[in-house]
């Protein structure tokens, strides 16, 4: 007996954690691993809510389904620009890459 | 209890390698325990009974996402040479923010969903369902992906968005000319 709270409480661990990641990492590739670690809780929350509340229809799971599709699609292109950034200014921190700042 | 036992010990497989990704100062580490941390999500996908989902995540996640983010890593390798740290000058106010969003979601979760195991009152524990149901949701799901009422327009959408990030990542990541020579 599992309450549905715990899959929540666990996914918004999981978020925060990967929130502090984005916010707080230096390395652009380190940034991009946090994202994945948000989707993820929400892919949780997502199923638990499938699980729990509608387990006789398959919304929940295409939802997720859905999400799991961005995330691939935003690493590949996430990491792409990683790459080409690092191509052109020798360095993926994430402190040095202001050139729109001023 | 065994449910819940299981439980616990993919929670904290998950959250501690979670918190390994995020502080973890050589990136290649990192990658591996963010392997770990989705190898445990996937774990609670299938105390959830979404087997599918658990596939998916082994194949999308560990098999596909954590490779590339490696190869990323190798290919900028200088940057996981250790450095005096790996957090930015905000890791303060973003740690604040973190906590205060953490409490935030406890509390609101805390408050609308009951926290006891217990089968007396709706969500504490998991609804018994037919397996048959359960059983059929991998049947409906592809039914509902090329259903005309249902996700066929999101499914095609999805194709689409795919093939415009394979396009795109080739064409960002292409070396511009002049510049195979130092590949």
């Amino acid at each position: 007996m599992i309450p549905l709270s715990w899959y929540l409480l666990l996914s918004a661990a999981l978020f925060s954690v990967g929130l502090f990641g984005v916010l707080a990492r230096r390395n652009a590739i380190a940034v991009l691993m946090g994202v994945e670690l948000m989707l993820n809780a929400v892919n949780i929350n997502l199923i638990a809510f499938w699980r729990y509340l509608t387990p006789d229809r398959s919304v929940g799971l295409a939802w997720a389904v859905f999400v799991l599709t961005v995330a691939a699609a935003e690493a590949a292109a996430g990491l792409a620009l990683i790459i080409s950034v690092y191509r052109n200014r020798d360095s993926v921190d994430v402190e040095e890459l202001d050139t729109l700042k001023n | 209890m065994s449910q819940q036992i299981i439980f616990f010990i993919l929670a904290a497989i998950t959250l501690t390698s979670a918190i390994a990704v995020v502080t973890m100062r050589n990136l290649f580490h990192a990658a591996l325990a963010l392997m770990v941390s989705f190898l445990g999500v996937a774990g609670i996908y299938v105390l959830l009974e979404a087997g599918f989902m658990g596939m998916a995540q082994l194949l999308v996640y560990i098999g596909a996402i954590s490779i590339l983010i490696i190869f990323a890593v190798m290919m900028t390798r200088r940057m996981m040479q250790t450095r005096e740290t790996p957090f930015n000058a905000q890791t303060l106010a973003a740690l604040v923010g973190t906590l205060i969003t953490m409490a935030i979601l406890f509390v609101v979760i805390g408050r609308l969903y009951p926290l006891a195991p217990t089968t007396e009152i709706p969500l504490g524990a998991a609804p018994q369902v037919d397996p048959a149901i359960i059983g059929s949701s991998i049947d409906q799901l592809g039914r509902a992906f090329v259903g005309a009422n249902a996700y066929v327009l999101p499914f095609e959408v999805a194709s689409v968005l795919l093939l415009a990030a394979l396009v795109g990542s080739i064409i960002i990541a292409w070396p511009r000319s002049g510049e195979e020579d130092n590949l």
